[in-house]
């Protein structure tokens, strides 16, 4: 194996890269910020806003997530509207990984016993108010585990950028492969970029499932 | 947008051929990975000196990398070391590694879940670890992990649609080239995509779920059921 080349396409190795932990990041921002918002709604007092909730949840978890990219890199500009691989690539992420966090929240917060819930309303809190400082403190730890392994999720997930051209770390690579041909050697180097942002979470993940658990 | 066009039965026939190939391939890396995930979970379970360290280090790195970098490494990077599959192939091995990897982690922790103790009474009652392993451990295990293993057949299911980078017909690569004819066809196509993949995943989410619930009803019941005496936290949190 020969990996003199790779020298010679840092630039698009790096770029790339970049590019992979700029849709994480916007990824992961905006599915925590969405999922959360689901997650009050499915477990809302009012009827239609957890029907509403549940279907988003249940539907967008049961599709790939190709698909959801695809309505927006192909389906959008159909209609007229126009957005990048980019763009499309990274709002397919959230879309779809806000659904997976919704429902890690969720299942957090029902975990708390619903006695804790009666307790606190009956002491005169509001609902809001026991939510906020009754149930969701007790459902944060609960729910830090799989919130990180979704994110690690996005993070993997982010190659589906490389298919519609989203100029990401698997895009570069395939564009990098098709020059050298030395297939084998670029994957690998790809792969390595891939796991310097994927085992510390992967660890992290571990770490926090342990530490919570003994504590709780 | 143009439904009677994009649902034509020439399309349709065509969309519902790929939606069939993409079944096969769901249903074959269902198998394999179920049994490559068994054998590594338990490897890495009975803690075998040597190989469980490689096993975990090898599964450990396929978790971690995207499925897309494994699909385009078995189908093109593997042929320079003399491996050539064939689309069809080179989509189900790769399935098969990752999916494989993911599910051993799921059978390692359910086998450790099962409570200690019994395990310890079990070998103190002069059972082998073989015995131990097959006749308390795995049938308890077994049941605790169906729920995650239906999710990660759904992913299985899911993930097949990445074929489409390598070509291999499947519904996502029909779909491309029947909206490829026409660009009003996209959101139709789409859609019938989507209900496809949403009817067959939310059946099987379905089914765990009711699994899931008769197996939480069993262990609640007194004296039903050999899950019972394995799950003491379980029914004490149940009844919380």
């Amino acid at each position: 194996m020969d990996f003199s080349f790779v020298g010679s396409y840092s630039g698009d190795f790096l770029e790339g890269f970049k590019n992979t932990i700029y849709a994480s990041l916007l990824g992961l921002a905006g599915s925590f910020v969405l999922g959360l918002v689901l997650a009050v709604m499915r477990i809302a007092p009012w009827k239609a806003l957890r029907a509403i909730g549940t279907a988003y949840v249940e539907f967008f978890r049961n599709i790939p997530l190709l698909l959801v990219v695809y309505i927006f890199y192909l389906g959008l500009p159909s209609l007229g509207a126009d957005l990048d691989g980019f763009a499309s690539g990274t709002l397919g992420l959230m879309i779809y990984t806000s659904a997976f966090i919704a429902e890690a929240v969720r299942a957090g917060i029902q975990s708390v016993p619903a006695g804790q819930m009666e307790a606190a309303r009956s002491t005169g809190l509001s609902y809001v108010q026991a939510m906020r400082l009754v149930i969701l403190p007790q459902a944060v730890r609960i729910v830090i585990p799989p919130i990180t392994n979704q994110f690690l999720n996005l993070v993997k997930n982010s190659s589906i950028l490389g298919v519609v051209a989203g100029f990401d770390l698997m895009y570069f690579a395939d564009n990098v492969n098709s020059y050298t041909f030395q297939t084998m050697e670029t994957y690998m180097v790809a792969a390595a970029f891939y796991l310097i942002l994927t085992v510390p979470l992967a660890y992290a993940t571990n770490v926090l499932e342990r530490k919570l658990a003994r504590t709780g | 947008m143009d439904f009677a066009g994009a649902f034509s039965s020439d399309n349709l026939l065509f969309l519902l051929k790929g939606f069939g190939m993409t079944l096969i391939v769901a249903a074959v890396a269902i198998v394999l990975s179920f049994i490559l995930g068994t054998a590594l979970g338990l490897i890495r379970y009975s803690r075998i000196k040597g190989l469980g360290t490689l096993t975990m280090l090898v599964v450990e790195t396929i978790r971690n990398l995207p499925l897309l970098l494994i699909i385009f490494f078995v189908k093109f990077a593997l042929p320079e070391v003399g491996i050539q599959l064939s689309t069809f192939w080179a989509a189900v091995v790769a399935l098969t590694l990752f999916e494989g990897a993911m599910i051993s982690e799921i059978v390692r922790s359910g086998l450790q879940s099962v409570n200690k103790g019994l395990v310890e009474a079990a070998r103190s009652s002069g059972l082998t670890q073989a015995q131990t392993l097959r006749h308390v451990v795995l049938p308890i295990g077994m049941r605790r992990m169906v729920p995650p293993l239906v999710s990660q057949f759904i992913s299985l299911l899911k993930d097949t649609s990445l074929a489409v980078v390598i070509s291999l017909p499947e519904l996502m690569h029909s779909a491309n080239i029947v909206y490829g004819h026409d660009v009003s066809y996209v959101f139709p196509v789409l859609l019938l995509a989507a209900v496809l993949y949403f009817a067959v995943n939310y059946s099987l989410s379905l089914l765990s779920k009711r699994l899931e619930s008769n197996e939480g009803a069993r262990r609640r019941t007194p004296g039903a059921g050999k899950g019972k005496p394995a799950a003491p936290a379980a029914t004490a949190k149940a009844q919380a």
